[in-house]
């Protein structure tokens, strides 16, 4: 068994053992092409340690939870965050750590390297990884390159390295590592280089940056990019980016900075260098038999290369396509600030400004032909803003996920989603909305005039204070809870679920005292590195709070065109006498309801039939709110089913959508056939402490309301039933 | 894996691919497990074993003839935890004779051909587990129950 190999030892015979990345650095060593000295851990040493720590089971079960076509990608990430989490939790046997950690200390020393993935097959010409796994660059001192060494490794596992070779065919219990600690070379100048572009095959593309190229790699630093002929070399086009940003080393990592201001009106390379650059890649062509996607850099004056793989043929541009999707599975925390940015200028407050416009308007008075305009106009309005959920909000997300993931290499937690807490410190609007009912609530429990009259069926006897305050409620949220235009409708149905919250203690938010978790997470970091702690903090929590805001914004405007729709539909039934000619709406209302989105739960096959009864006994979801809760199930299919909801009860729905969410203080735990840690139904629970399971896959059909089940938010199973044998 | 066909082949193939099988009895509250051969019935309704009337077993099933029995394609390895499947059948078990016995017989022998002298030994009873309920086991935690009908 071979744990450690210098790049200089290599023979044809260790290529599966030291990955496609290192075994393409030993074959340009030797050929004398400059490469920085290096060593490879090889994948017998992933096996061993997956091995003898128990890891490669509890990471294949937590792949095999469930089937991977039942499982939406946000599942995928999670089962990533808690894998990733078993890495850095999982140190290296003592044997081991120590023979790697002498061979690593007498090549290196405290010399400063790159740590980067090397995984068999990684880099073929038939498919690219370039970027799904991770590398990590100016580490120090053989324990903590170890300890990087394992979060190299656990990005095998990261969703979207699961995803590319889940398409791929690729068998992930197949899947191992060796990974590369290469001597650092801190360039002046770095970028990447295409013998063959990928656009135009006649043409090589170079780009590059000031700095190190992880600014260029993970797109933080837009480049100047060189179109060349491939055969001749000539330099076809320029193009001059902003040049305002670099990557320069910090005390340990990297740090994106502003460019000196010296350096800003030069490109990083002149035509010679960039010559230099072309050639050296051609030649890099000719070595390997095949064009080269090459990444370098200059320190003073030297070309180094540090690494070399075959440009991905396979489908053409497809195949590339694809990849880019995945990769763009994480962001970079410059790109979500500034998705930040036009989230909270521009998109929230439209949003509000436009569901206010729609408000406002008196429906009942339009003529029938306006109204169809109205509908038409709304079901665009909607249909606009979904695409912007879609395309902004939703990928927003990532800032708390990335924020995850930045707590858990710091403070190596038991729980992966202990860093949710520090997320929670902010307001969210479903919370300040219950916060409103509980208190209404408490002034019935605490006055039983005041539920007598309430009891009476006709709100506006109560009281003139406890009125204007629940008239304040119904227009600032009743809309999304009642889904009718009329007040009085409002106002009875908001009471009902009040006289329910009013007859139990029920839950209320747990407030935690943040400040000393933010202080703890904090004093991990120092210097510079805790200034954009903060902010990435600063970042996760907008970004968690948006999960839920945006879904009750865009919930005012799906009501705005129900609420049309559902006038239209009262006419057109008090219309049914005329011809059908004549009858405006009909069509429209069904076009239109088409379109609208609603979180449907997928249609089931019944799972009864003559010869035998399938009963679900235990199903398998995911852990989103640690508890234990047991109780007779509701299940929800739409808002209606929400005015049978008995304290106590389990909620169980396709989707907890912001109208169900009034019901949570009622609830004793909640399961979700859509899955994810960060959806709104998981955020709401854990807000509560109630135990929360998401993404059981059928979960509507398979349970039905009153069966008496039990929602293990530790371990993300629901056990139907009380365990009787038949 | 909840759905029906799938759940029917699943239980199909591991009924018709695993020979032995645990089986539990009790005696006056005691559990007992022992290993036996196995053989389904097409319909899946019954499972069929052999044991000498001179066994504890034997002597359990003459008292009380409800049972369970677990079957398992586990390899013994670690992977077994997310991919091996289970099945717990529980019913009731009786004696079979004459004609039903001929007809059962060719079925278990079909699968063990090895055991003939053992069943054909006059000391030797061959049983039927008249299945209630099928309790499958998939994914490590993934459980659903299959009831027969009665």
């Amino acid at each position: 068994m071979t744990f450690i190999l210098p790049i200089e030892h290599f023979g044809e015979e260790d290529r599966a053992q030291v990955g496609g990345k290192a075994f393409a650095l030993a074959s340009l060593w030797k050929a004398g092409f400059t490469v920085p000295k290096a060593l490879c851990i090889t994948t017998d040493v992933y096996d061993r340690y997956v091995s003898s720590t128990g890891l490669r089971e509890r990471i294949l079960m937590e792949i095999h939870r469930k089937a991977f076509t039942d499982m939406r990608w946000e599942e995928m990430w999670d089962a990533s965050l808690r894998i990733r989490n078993m890495f850095v939790s999982t140190p290296l046997p003592k044997p081991l750590k120590d023979t790697l950690g002498d061979i690593i200390d007498a090549s290196f020393k405290k010399y400063p390297v790159a740590v980067r993935s090397s995984a068999p097959g990684e880099d073929s010409d038939r498919a690219s990884f370039a970027g799904l796994h991770e590398s990590y660059v100016n580490v120090r001192g053989p324990s903590v390159i170890l300890e990087h060494v394992l979060k190299v490794w656990s990005s095998l596992w990261s969703d979207a390295a699961l995803l590319y070779r889940k398409e791929l065919g690729l068998d992930p219990e197949k899947s191992t590592m060796a990974v590369v600690i290469q001597e650092m070379v801190f360039g002046d100048r770095s970028g990447v280089a295409f013998c063959r572009s990928p656009m135009d095959p006649s043409q090589a593309v170079i780009e590059s940056v000031y700095g190190l190229n992880q600014g260029l790699v993970d797109g933080a630093v837009e480049p100047d990019r060189w179109v060349l002929d491939r055969i001749s070399g000539k330099i076809l086009s320029h193009t001059n980016p902003r040049r305002d940003l670099w990557v320069a080393p910090a005390q340990d990592g990297a740090v994106l900075e502003d460019l000196p201001t010296k350096k800003a009106p030069h490109p990083p390379l002149n035509d010679e260098e960039v010559e230099e650059v072309y050639r050296t890649a051609m030649a890099l062509e000719k070595h390997f038999g095949s064009p080269q996607d090459v990444e370098w850099t200059f320190r003073d004056g030297r070309l180094y290369l540090l690494q070399s793989r075959p440009i991905t043929t396979g489908t053409g541009a497809e195949t590339r396509d694809d990849r880019s999707w995945y990769l763009s599975l994480s962001r970079s925390f410059k790109n979500l600030k500034a998705l930040r940015q036009k989230i909270e200028e521009d998109l929230i407050p439209a949003i509000l400004r436009e569901a206010s416009d729609l408000e406002s308007i008196t429906l009942e008075t339009l003529p029938s032909e306006e109204l169809c305009h109205e509908i038409e106009r709304r079901s665009l309005i909607h249909k606009k803003w979904v695409e912007i959920y879609w395309s902004e909000f939703i990928p927003f997300a990532h800032g708390a996920r990335l924020f995850g993931q930045v707590y858990n290499d710091a403070v190596h937690p038991s729980d992966p989603y202990e860093f949710m807490s520090l997320l929670m410190a902010t307001e969210m609007e479903s919370l300040k909305r219950n916060r409103l009912l509980e208190d209404l609530a408490r002034d019935i429990r605490e006055n039983s005039e005041l539920r007598q009259v309430l009891e009476a069926g006709d709100p506006a006897d109560a009281d003139s204070s406890f009125l204007k305050r629940l008239d304040d409620f119904v227009s600032n949220y009743g809309q999304v809870i009642c889904q009718s235009p009329s007040l009085t409708a409002c106002r009875v149905s908001v009471c009902g679920i009040l006289l329910r919250m009013a007859a139990v203690r029920t839950t209320s938010v747990a407030r935690k005292d943040i400040s000393a978790l933010t202080e703890k997470f904090l004093s991990y970091f120092e210097g510079k590195k805790r200034g954009e702690a903060t902010e990435m903090l600063d970042l996760a929590r907008a970004s968690y709070r948006l999960r839920d805001d945006d879904n009750i914004y865009l919930g005012r405007i799906e009501s705005e065109l129900d609420r049309a729709i559902a006038l239209a539909e009262t006419l057109l039934i008090a219309d049914s006498a005329m011809e059908k000619d004549q009858r405006p709406y009909e069509e429209l209302i069904a076009r239109v309801k088409q379109k609208v989105y609603v979180p449907h739960s997928a249609v089931q096959a019944t799972t009864e039939d003559e010869n035998f009864l399938v009963r679900p006994r235990q199903l398998t979801g995911q852990p989103a709110g640690p508890g234990l809760g047991e109780g007779p199930a509701r299940v929800v299919l739409k808002v209606s089913d929400l005015t049978e909801f008995q304290s106590g009860e389990i909620l169980v729905c396709d989707a907890v959508d912001p109208a169900m969410t009034f019901v949570v203080p009622l609830c004793g735990g909640i399961v979700e056939r859509r899955g994810g840690m960060l959806i709104h139904g998981a955020i709401i629970a854990r807000a509560y402490g109630l135990p929360c399971v998401t993404g059981v896959p059928d979960v509507t059909t398979l349970i039905k309301t009153g069966d008496r089940i039990t929602v293990d938010g530790y371990l993300g199973i629901v056990i139907v039933g009380l365990g009787e044998t038949p | 894996m909840n759905d029906k066909d799938n759940l029917n082949r699943e239980l199909t193939h591991l009924l018709n691919s695993q020979r032995l099988a645990a089986l539990a009895t009790h005696h006056s509250g005691q559990p007992y497990a022992s290993l036996v051969s196995f053989a389904a019935t097409p319909d899946l309704r019954q499972l069929l074993f052999a044991t000498t009337r001179s066994t504890r077993k034997y002597a359990n099933l003459s008292s009380d003839p409800r049972a369970a029995m677990l079957l398992d394609n586990r390899s013994n390895e670690e992977t077994d935890i997310h991919s091996a499947i289970a099945v717990t059948a529980t019913g009731t078990v009786w004696e079979l004779s004459n004609y039903e016995r001929t007809k059962a017989l060719s079925l278990y022998l079909a699968k063990h051909p090895y055991l003939e002298e053992f069943v054909n030994a006059p000391s030797c009873a061959l049983f039927k587990l008249t299945i209630r309920t099928y309790y499958l086991v998939t994914r490590f935690q993934n459980v659903v129950e299959i009831h027969m009908p009665l």
